[in-house]
């Protein structure tokens, strides 16, 4: 008997318990990253951001509860009309709204609350895109329905793009790690992680090299082993096309299509000179934050560098910074054996839905809250570009906070009537 | 489905991997490397910009328009500037407490950390008087950079002035790389040519102790970077010609002079009147300066040969000829009555029996009948058709010769004027409202146009050239040795075919010699000077004059457009001031007595007595 099914026996308590410990630890370190010792505030005064983020994580808690009243169905039934409605907004937003440092992402409601709609493209995406999955199957290689996925999947980034908010857009890559666990071919994974490690290496060896060294490594591989392979001679010949076309592109994509300052956050990586007043010094002074930390930190509060504007942005994308030079390394492990316990569990929730639905959602919701992890720490500790997308549950934000809780709670509330969901799958 | 299922363990064993590679990185950075901790002890690393030199400004024959002078600024960092002796601190700089306190306040409202501009641009005497007593004081410092300098009064709305980045510029991508307190240029060739100005800056990191003592440069000055100066730039102004130009038109005259190498579309003198000293706007007075200038009734700030547009005048039945002759519908024979049925003439002359007369004799029916054979053909049966035709396509033409649409003058703020189309009337009188009783003014250069000075200047080079120009620019080497932006070497072809402009040339000729342009003549030079005349009626007070010409008349070296409001006929201020800029061009002197007189009646402005 449904009525007589208790969700609160079958709620995932190990990720809320998770999600609790991650929120109350950001707050405090965005206290600590606005904390001024010459004029100390309270952590709840609400005009500096730990006040105000403390507000936020209250309507998060309202929003949680709404999530689980609502039926557990309607997620999947309604999974179409959200995508659409965000996209309308997204659209919205893009024509209507004023830009706010060159960006139209911004829905003003007063003077402190903004909120940014790309940030709800997230889980609305992620519904759709299980929604859609739960009636195909990937691995038939029907071409059709992989173009309909695709094209779910890329229509919220490219109008994000268009709104001059390239980081948010790149979240949308995550969903292939998604895919793959439904079916997609592994090639495209390889494909990517190839491209990454070309990426990696045109900045650091001029494209015409690099294409010299490609080309004599294939040209004595193949002269060396010429009797047992040549039977697959094309197939090496258009794989070392393919790298070639692969390092050209690269390099004009740098050089052509980004704008400057997004250039520079790229080659930022190899080489801090290229932007010493912009990009270059925020990295630098993000690195010297963290490392001055130490393997124990300088205690909660105590930090030096964190405070004022050594580092830029430092209670949003770079609150990492705080953790690290407060809480040393002791403080870095904790946060990432945080994340990494968190995505597993999200993996095992996943793993144990009945429905395609259900599982496909899990592993959305796991792959974008790695790839922020992914960028957010890996640019304060210059390994990845800089891109404005901020760190789940520890960022100050109330748009980021509430979609993260969205896109979490969604899942759990799914999850608590997993036994529910006989006949379908 | 078993299969898929061993996946996660891939996607789970991608996340550890991550994890693992970060926290080795963060053990690598935080336990490992001390640099960062040695960065972070000294507690500040003091960012110090090295601002590069910006380019210099030549005129055509090498001598400097602007220069670099040095100035200091006294910089503060709040966080460092807590413990000092205020009081002290008052006394060597010279400020009241109040005064002090407010500029603390506004600097720690743009950063506790950062450096922020507290006194600006010192004189030399204040800098040494500070310097020696500034060890006393941590947190302050000076910080040295250039302003601009002029040896001369001159060209101040062609080569425009710099001035500190606005709030708004910092949150605009496409100023990527200015900081607040940086200067960049606002207006004229400053702004235009900012970019090549500007060099590129450097940065020099330094750590910084508590005590405010340098303690040597950050991993060896690994991310320093040095500072590169900005590019010279040679304009094609003659200084000499322009000063020259300016004092023609000092002395609260409104106007515009223009004066254009045709052979090279090269700009010899700009001046817009009322002007100013450019060096108003650079120091400390610069603001103060600025709002006097602004709120000036004559507006010395706006730059007249760009931006103002005016009805051509008289001027402008030049192109109305050629155009005709292009549509075959005007030969140099053809003679009209001055009959003075819709317009009127300004004079009682003979009949204008040759198109060379009639420029002579600057004849408003003459020009009334031959744009109406231009406009209205009889192509259609529909005379409102007819005209609608015609005009399109006489805007074809007129637009070619520059006229309502950008030159491209490398200088901003440049505006494209109009010519009438058929739309336009349109818009006004509806369709089939008007025809060519409605819009024939614009055959003598009134009613609905509006062209700058220097379109007329470049119209000049256009009939000087026989039919071509280059697009007028101002400056020709970008660097010592380089050249000038592209599109100015460029040859734009009118859509009149060169042989139609000899006749145009000669009536210009007969205009200086015994028409209405009599005073421009520069006989007792030998030099045949070619112009026309224009006055254009002003519905508010005295006609405005005007007039433009080009000498010699077989090989033209300059062309001009002279155009004086409220100064009465063309020929009484602007043709004279014409043969006087292009004696002096030509010869380097003025000479005769009368010529000089007439030169002292110029500047004195006595032409407003003179009876026309």
């Amino acid at each position: 008997m449904r009525t007589s099914y208790k969700i609160a026996n079958n709620i995932d308590w190990v990720t809320i318990g998770l999600y609790g410990l991650m929120v109350t630890l950001g707050w405090m370190n965005i206290y600590a990253a606005v904390y001024n010792p010459e004029n100390v505030t309270s952590i709840f005064d609400f005009t500096l951001n730990s006040g105000k983020q403390l507000a936020w994580i209250g309507t998060s808690v309202i929003i949680i509860i709404m999530l689980f009243a609502i039926d557990y169905k309607a997620y999947d039934s309604l999974a179409y009309g959200i995508y659409w409605f965000v996209i309308l907004i997204l659209l919205g937003t893009l024509l209507l709204a004023s830009p706010i440092k060159g960006s139209r992402s911004w829905l003003v409601i007063t003077e402190s609350v903004r909120l940014q709609p790309a940030e709800f493209a997230k889980f609305a995406t992620a519904l759709a895109v299980s929604r859609f999955m739960s009636g195909i199957n990937l691995r038939q290689q029907n071409w059709k329905d992989q173009a309909k996925l695709a094209g779910l999947a890329l229509l919220p980034p490219i109008i994000i793009i268009l709104q001059n908010e390239t980081g948010s857009a790149l979240v949308f890559a995550a969903f292939t790690l998604a895919f793959f666990r439904e079916g997609m071919s592994p090639l495209i994974l390889i494909i990517g992680a190839v491209a990454v490690f070309v990426f990696v290496l045109t900045l650091l060896i001029p494209q015409w090299y690099l294409a010299g060294i490609v080309t004599v490594l294939m040209g004595a591989y193949l002269w060396l082993n010429f009797h047992r392979i040549k039977r697959y001679l094309p197939t090496y010949i258009s794989i070392w096309a393919a790298v070639l076309v692969m390092v050209f592109s690269v390099t004009y994509f740098i050089d052509n299509i980004l704008q400057e300052h997004q250039q520079n956050r790229i080659k930022v990586l190899v080489d801090p000179e290229v932007d010493p007043l912009g990009v270059g010094w925020n990295v630098t002074q993000s690195k010297i934050a963290i490392g001055s930390g130490g393997f124990f930190g300088k205690g909660f509060l105590e930090g030096t560098q964190t405070k004022f504007d050594f580092v830029p942005e430092q209670s949003t994308d770079f609150i990492f910074c705080t953790v690290g030079e407060e809480h040393g390394w002791i403080g870095s492990l904790i946060i990432v054996a945080l994340f990494m316990a968190l995505l597993i569990r999200i993996i095992y929730v996943a793993e144990r839905q009945r429905s395609v639905f259900g599982r496909t959602y899990g592993y959305c919701v796991a792959s974008i809250i790695f790839f922020h992890f992914l960028v957010n720490v890996g640019m304060t500790i210059g390994l990845a570009p800089v891109v404005g997308i901020p760190l789940p549950f520890f960022s100050y934000g109330g748009s980021s906070l509430w979609s993260f809780t969205i896109l979490l709670f969604i899942l759990l509330a799914i999850d608590a009537h997993r036994k529910l969901d006989l006949g379908r799958g | 489905m078993k299969y898929l299922e061993s996946r996660k363990y891939v996607i789970q064993a991608i996340f550890i991997a991550i994890g693992a590679v970060y926290l080795i990185k963060l053990f690598y950075i935080q336990v490992l490397d001390d640099s960062y901790k040695t960065a972070a002890e000294s507690n500040a690393m003091r960012r110090v910009v090295q601002y590069p030199f910006r380019g210099l400004v030549y005129d055509r024959h090498g001598k400097l328009l602007v220069e670099n002078t040095p100035v200091y600024d006294l910089m503060v960092v709040p966080k460092e500037a807590k413990a000092i002796d205020t009081l002290k601190f008052c006394q060597l700089v010279g400020i009241s407490l109040p005064e002090y306190r407010e500029k603390i306040t506004a600097a720690k409202k743009y950063s506790y950390v950062k450096p922020s501009p507290f006194l600006q641009r010192l004189t030399n005497a204040e800098f040494a008087a500070i310097q020696d007593n500034l060890v006393d004081f941590p947190g302050f410092y000076i910080n040295a950079r250039t302003v601009r300098g002029y040896q001369h009064g001159s060209l101040a709305h062609a080569l425009g002035y710099i001035g500190e980045i606005s709030p708004r510029q910092l949150e605009d991508t496409t100023y990527h790389g200015y900081r607040q307190g940086d200067y960049l240029g606002i207006s004229g060739l400053e702004r235009q040519y900012e970019q090549f100005l500007m060099g590129k800056r450097g940065v020099k990191y330094t750590m910084v102790n508590v005590r405010g003592i340098e303690k040597g440069s950050f991993k060896n000055g690994e991310y320093d970077t040095l500072s590169v100066a900005g590019k010279n730039l040679v304009t094609t102004i003659d200084l000499e010609l322009q000063k020259y130009a300016e004092l023609l038109m000092s002395g609260g005259k409104v106007g515009s002079i223009v004066a254009i190498e045709p052979k090279t579309g090269e700009i010899l003198s700009l001046v817009s009147a009322p002007y100013f000293d450019p060096s108003l706007l650079t120091g400390k007075e610069l603001g103060n300066n600025y709002m006097k200038l602004l709120r000036d009734p004559t507006k010395p700030l706006f730059n007249r040969p760009l931006m103002a547009t005016y009805p051509p005048g008289s001027i402008f039945k030049l192109a109305q000829a050629l155009i005709a002759m292009q549509e075959g519908v005007l030969t140099p024979e053809t003679g009209y009555p001055c009959n003075w049925s819709l317009v009127k003439c300004s004079h009682r002359h003979p009949y204008p029996a040759n198109l060379g007369i009639a420029i002579e004799q600057s004849c408003n029916p003459y020009f009334y009948q031959v744009f109406r054979s231009v406009v209205a053909r009889g192509r259609s049966r529909n005379v409102y058709e007819d005209v609608r035709l015609g005009l399109d396509e006489w805007n074809k033409h007129i637009k070619s010769f520059g006229f309502a649409g950008n030159l491209d003058i490398d200088l901003p703020g440049e505006k494209k004027g109009m010519m009438p189309n058929a739309r336009f009337y349109d818009r006004i009188y509806k369709r089939d409202g008007w025809k060519f009783p409605t819009i024939y003014s614009v055959s003598i250069g009134q009613g609905e146009t509006g062209v700058t000075p220097l379109q007329m200047a470049n119209f000049a080079a256009t009939i000087a050239n026989r039919g071509y120009y280059y697009k007028p620019h101002i400056v020709r080497s970008v660097g010592e040795n380089g050249k000038p932006l592209p599109e100015y070497s460029v040859k734009n072809y009118t859509s009149v075919d060169p042989r139609h402009f000899p006749p145009v040339i000669d009536g210009m000729q007969l205009v200086v010699e015994n028409g209405t342009g009599r005073y421009a003549s520069l006989k007792h030079i030998g030099v045949v000077l070619c112009g026309k005349t224009g006055t254009v009626q002003n519905p508010h007070g005295k006609d405005h004059s005007v007039f433009i010409a080009f000498a010699p008349k077989d090989d033209p070296k300059i062309a001009i457009a002279v155009y004086v409001e409220n100064a009465g006929g063309g020929a009484t201020a602007a043709a004279p001031m014409a043969s006087l800029m292009i004696e002096k061009y030509l010869t380097d002197t003025v000479k005769t007595t009368y010529r000089k007189r007439w030169e002292a009646d110029m500047i004195n402005g006595s032409f407003y007595k003179w009876t026309d």
